[in-house]
């Protein structure tokens, strides 16, 4: 336990080392997870879009109605 | 509709490779923080502080990669009109700037324990700083205009501005630091590299570069879609094109 | 060439009936750089060794304070697209709207800059490079400036959108330009840097037109 600890401590550097490594961990999960979340809801929203106009040619008219 | 006939075939080659990229990033990355964390040894000089090495240099890489693929990217959409490289350009920027952002923040915890102050005017972290405006600017002039296909023409135009200027800036900031270099500040500079360190910074630097790849390809992904989005949405707004303009579209 | 010089001379004529940017600028230069002594203190020997750094980077704000203008009159009234369907080449336009704006703002700031030195203490070896540094640095500003004020047409808060995209633009034109004095005052030889000043003035001459005639095509599309 005690070589864990000492290895956790960094050499007494543990806050500089440990929130270098945290900081870029949040940024980049952040960054991949945005994205992703991005891009399902503009799955989403094609999807619900082509659903309301079916073959998106002719009714779309009607779409707008339904739109409201 | 032939805009999105690429993109079309983009989508699905898209889809099929994410998977691996997303994988070979998580290996490269994991590996190399069992090497960078566990195995490599500490530094004698700057002792355990030398592990920030390995996010802070890698980020440095991918920022910079990152401004050459966007400037590319423009180049190719000002030259050939490549749609899909408008929307690469596009993508490429908030993940460099985030790099750019990651680079200056380790950096600087660099180098508080090394030079005793969270900022020094060191010729390569002021450079990342300048990059980093850089980016935040082409980031603005994207968003500035309502009409995202002129939004896209001009911050084309900015990155490869900022490119042809990047050397430029490069040289000037080196040489004004060699100028100012103040002598109680010891240079932060690069540990002599150890096979040991160079083998999780390597390892770091490609899983970063295929983690840049694999978020690229998803927001590549994204705006295609937003502009298939936009597209219909102005059909529906302004009746089908070719279609009876007087037509009851906006009744 | 002809076409050239009318373009200036219209759009100096302008500025003249307007008559007000070239005496904001140098008013707003004046004032800034007159602000830094009851910021910094009145202490000769730190006004002296700031005054090289504090004329430049005023001046680099004082330039940005006409720019957005550069293009959006023109933009909003229509005339630029007249301009664009003439057989004048796009370039050119820019590079007469550049003299122009160098002309009105430029100039006046290299004038007004030795009597800011002298009030700063500079050195007096220092004058002279001073001038030299302005009269190549202040023509990129308004090159690198009309590129991106080009850029911003049509933009949302595009007067804020401009500083944000030049400012990082400018850095190498405020480091020689500072560089040059401070080795002149301290007798070191400053040909260098100011040739180097000239080249980055002859490298932005064809490059930021041509970025500039592109950023307005594509405004006017």
């Amino acid at each position: 336990m005690d070589s864990l600890a000492s290895y956790f401590s960094m050499g007494g550097y543990a806050g500089y080392v440990w929130s270098a490594y945290a900081i870029t961990a949040v940024v980049m999960v952040a960054l991949a997870l945005l994205t992703w979340r991005g891009l399902k809801g503009r799955e989403q929203e094609l999807k619900e879009l082509q659903d309301i106009i079916p073959g998106r040619r002719g009714r779309s008219h009607d779409g707008v109605a339904e739109k409201g | 509709m032939h805009r999105f006939a690429n993109p079309a075939r983009f989508l699905r080659l898209a889809s099929v490779i994410q998977p691996w990229t997303a994988a070979v990033t998580l290996l490269l990355i994991g590996a190399g923080l069992y090497f960078g964390l566990l195995v490599s040894p500490a530094d004698y000089q700057q002792g355990e502080t030398v592990r920030i090495m390995y996010v802070h240099v890698p980020a440095a890489w991918v920022a910079m990669a990152a401004y050459s693929c966007m400037a590319g990217a423009s180049a190719v959409g000002l030259i050939w009109k490549h749609p899909l490289a408008d929307l690469i350009a596009k993508s490429a920027s908030p993940i460099g700037a985030s790099f750019t952002f990651l680079c200056l923040v380790t950096g600087s915890l660099w180098g508080k324990p090394m030079w005793g102050t969270w900022w020094a005017w060191d010729a390569r972290l002021t450079s990342m700083l300048i990059l980093f405006f850089l980016y935040l600017g082409h980031m603005a002039l994207l968003n500035a205009f309502d009409d995202p296909g002129r939004g896209m023409k001009a911050a084309a135009i900015l990155a490869l501005a900022g490119f042809v200027n990047v050397p430029v800036i490069k040289f000037s900031v080196d040489w004004w630091n060699t100028l100012h270099q103040p002598a109680s500040v010891t240079r932060l500079g690069m540990p002599k590299i150890d096979p040991s360190m160079l083998l999780p910074l390597l390892l770091m630097g490609v899983g970063f570069t295929m983690f840049f790849v694999t978020v690229l390809l998803l927001r590549v992904r994204l705006e295609v879609l937003a502009a298939k989005i936009r597209a219909i949405r102005l059909t529906q707004i302004h009746g089908m094109p070719g279609a009876d303009p007087s037509g009851e579209a906006l009744g | 060439m002809s076409r050239l010089s009318e373009i200036i001379r219209r759009d100096l004529r302008l500025a003249l009936r307007q008559g007000s940017d070239s005496v904001m600028v140098v008013t707003f230069f004046v004032l800034t750089v007159v602000l830094f002594p009851f910021g910094l203190g009145p202490e000769t020997n730190l006004l002296e060794r700031t005054s090289a750094g504090v004329l430049w980077v005023t001046a680099l704000l004082a330039s940005m304070l006409s720019l957005d203008r550069l293009f959006l009159a023109d933009y909003e009234d229509g005339s630029l697209e007249l301009l664009a369907l003439t057989p004048t080449a796009l370039e050119l336009l820019v590079i007469g709207k550049v003299v122009a704006h160098w002309l009105t703002t430029g100039l006046p700031l290299m004038v007004a800059a030795p009597v800011l030195a002298v009030l700063l203490h500079m050195h007096a070896d220092g004058f002279g490079t001073l001038l030299l540094t302005m009269l190549l640095g202040t023509p990129t500003l308004s090159l690198i400036g009309a590129m991106g004020a080009a850029l911003v047409l049509g933009a949302r808060r595009g007067g804020v959108l401009l500083s944000l995209l030049v400012l990082p633009l400018y850095v190498p034109v405020l480091i020689l330009g500072v560089g040059a004095i401070d080795a002149a005052v301290q007798g070191l030889p400053a040909d260098g840097l100011l040739l180097m000043l000239g080249g980055f003035l002859l490298g932005a001459l064809p490059l930021a037109p041509w970025a500039a005639a592109a950023a307005l095509r594509q405004a006017l599309e």
